[in-house]
């Protein structure tokens, strides 16, 4: 009798699990034919493109839509610069944001603080890029600008970087904005992954007499290395991807500039300023071809960042 | 109440009292722990033991709210004074905790972390003393091809006797173990008890223990504390056999506790 509940009992029980489990693995693959669709359009949108320009598409910086000759030099140099200097500035920032947060920080003050880095994650990017060219351009062209000319304009090798009429708005500007807007993520991941390194470790470094700092740099972020790295990218791939923020400051120049202070473009500006007066197929492609490009870009960093993780991990793994 | 002939105290506690906020986890204490002898606190969950412990290193001021007041002497000054420096305190003070805390780092940076923190040793001397270190911890031998490893790839006991290694290479005066070998299987833990009886040539140990047993074996003094009153303390041979407190016998003998 038992032995005929029991299999009645799992008949009945199948049924159930075998729904779950399709309707699990449908969902899954749903994301894999996505991904597939999203990269077949995309390469099928920019093959006249592809075909026209070729690989010279990557290395040029022409974009005049009246003679139908594009490069793409201008805005993928623009997104990789801002990005690049917006993470420069963005990490240190919420190294201190979330170390200030689990380790020094009163306890009255972690929350209020902490709320207030998740609100600021919270704020649309329109709303960065509007405060970024209304009130943040203008004091930065009349304060910070000018004595950028005047100090770092002047040094040899590196100031060509640095000169430039002060316009307020330009390739820092939007490194500027996007390193606000990436900083509430960077934080807020840091301080998850520092919350769960174990009290007794960190006491255990304490207990030799470290300092707080020494406790930090030498145990904290080794143990967290992984989480903290996978942070970083989740601030670098909002950065790169970010489209309307940059907009508004960056100058939708489509020209090449040494200096930092120049108008310039981004992938992403270029698409949201463009799509919508381009006429011809070679036009729409280029963009879509420029589409294709920050996916890959973006897909590469993420990938490097998979691998130099993999590489670290192997190395410990090889040593344990 | 210890009568044991010329011991030289090493920490003398005055009426210290410990406060975790508005509650009180000490209470008055007074006590003497001697030098280079093995001090064991015993007593049941929660009464104050490893509270104990811990002010001799301050390790509680990490916690907002947790006060200690009265005072601890160690060799004669007043570690909880202001002007006690931490770091040196922590220098002359190591602790090993519960749980093996390896570092994520190789098992030669482990050892090195805290002396770097002191001394400014060349490569040989640095060597010499990590292979000293490991060598009173007994871990030597297991290790000594395999420095560059990680100390996550060792066992418990393994690891336990690094935490035990790292805190005894900057060459500490007292020794605090919290209950160094509640993780640990029983061949772990009888490898922790010979290297204790080994160290206290050296060094001044301080143990905190839920067992009995270890208490009596490894101990040369023993402390009974409930809910944060110092009940009784003496010879260890006296406490288990001639205890002078109800309370303690009741304990010992497992009738309580």
């Amino acid at each position: 009798m038992p032995n005929f509940l029991r299999y009645t009992r799992s008949k009945l029980q199948n049924w159930p699990d075998v729904l779950f489990r399709g309707v699990t693995r449908l969902s899954a693959l749903f994301v894999l034919i996505l991904l597939a669709a999203i990269i077949g359009s995309l390469v099928m949108g920019s093959l006249p493109a592809i075909k026209t320009f070729g690989f010279h598409f990557l290395v040029s910086s022409e974009w005049d839509p009246v003679a139908d000759q594009f490069g793409a030099l201008t805005p993928i140099i623009g997104t990789l610069v801002t990005a690049s200097i917006a993470l420069l500035i963005a990490v240190p920032i919420s190294f201190g944001i979330s170390l200030f947060l689990t380790e020094l920080s009163p306890r009255w003050l972690r929350r209020p603080l902490g709320i207030a880095v998740e609100l600021l994650a919270g704020i649309p990017s329109i709303i960065y890029g509007m405060w970024g060219l209304f009130v943040f351009a203008p004091l930065f062209a009349d304060h910070v600008e000018p004595w950028i000319n005047d100090h770092l304009g002047t040094l040899p090798m590196i100031g060509s970087f640095f000169s430039g009429p002060p316009m307020g708005i330009g390739i820092l500007t939007a490194s500027i904005i996007l390193a606000i807007m990436v900083i509430p993520f960077i934080a807020s991941v840091m301080r998850d992954v520092f919350e769960v390194v174990p009290a007794l470790l960190k006491e255990s470094a304490y207990g030799l007499g470290a300092t707080t700092w020494e406790v930090v740099w030498n145990i904290v972020v080794p143990y967290t290395k992984v989480g903290v790295a996978g942070g970083i990218m989740l601030g670098l791939g909002r950065a790169l991807g970010e489209t309307m923020a940059v907009t508004f400051v960056i100058g939708n120049a489509n020209s090449l500039s040494a200096s930092l202070l120049m108008p310039g473009n981004s992938i992403s500006s270029a698409l949201a300023n463009e799509f919508n007066e381009a006429v011809g197929e070679i036009y729409t492609s280029s963009l879509i071809e420029l589409g294709l490009i920050l996916f890959f870009i973006t897909f590469v960093v993420l990938a490097l960042a998979r691998f130099m993780l993999y590489k670290l991990a192997k190395r410990e793994g090889k040593a344990a | 109440m210890i009568s044991e002939n010329a011991i030289t105290p090493k920490l003398i506690v005055r009426d210290l009292s410990f406060h975790y906020g508005n509650d009180r986890a000490l209470n008055n204490i007074n006590l003497v722990i001697p030098e280079k002898k093995v001090t064991a606190f015993i007593g049941p969950s929660g009464c104050g033991k490893s509270t104990l412990l811990r002010t001799f290193n301050r390790m509680y001021e990490l916690y907002p709210k947790q006060k200690a007041s009265g005072e601890i002497l160690l060799d004669g000054e007043d570690i909880l004074s202001k002007r006690q420096n931490l770091n040196a305190l922590r220098a002359k003070v190591g602790m090993v905790f519960q749980k093996p805390t390896p570092f994520p780092m190789s098992i030669y940076d482990n050892i090195t972390f805290g002396v770097k923190l002191y001394e400014n040793l060349n490569q040989h001397d640095m060597n010499d003393r990590v292979e000293w270190a490991l060598k009173k911890a007994a871990l030597w031998n297991e290790v000594k091809d395999k420095l560059k490893h990680s100390g996550n790839s060792l066992s418990g006991g393994q690891q336990q006797r690094l935490c035990i290694a790292r805190a005894i290479a900057i060459k500490p005066e007292v020794l605090l173990l919290d209950e160094p070998s509640s993780a640990l299987d029983p061949i772990s833990t009888a490898a922790i008890e010979e290297l204790i009886d080994e160290l206290k040539k050296e060094f001044t140990i301080v143990i905190v223990t839920h067992n009995m047993q270890q208490a009596a074996r490894i101990s040369d003094i023993t402390a009974y504390m409930y809910l944060g009153e110092l009940i009784e303390v003496g010879n260890t041979d006296t406490i288990f056999t001639n205890p002078k407190r109800k309370e303690t016998e009741g304990y010992i003998t497992g009738r309580f506790g």
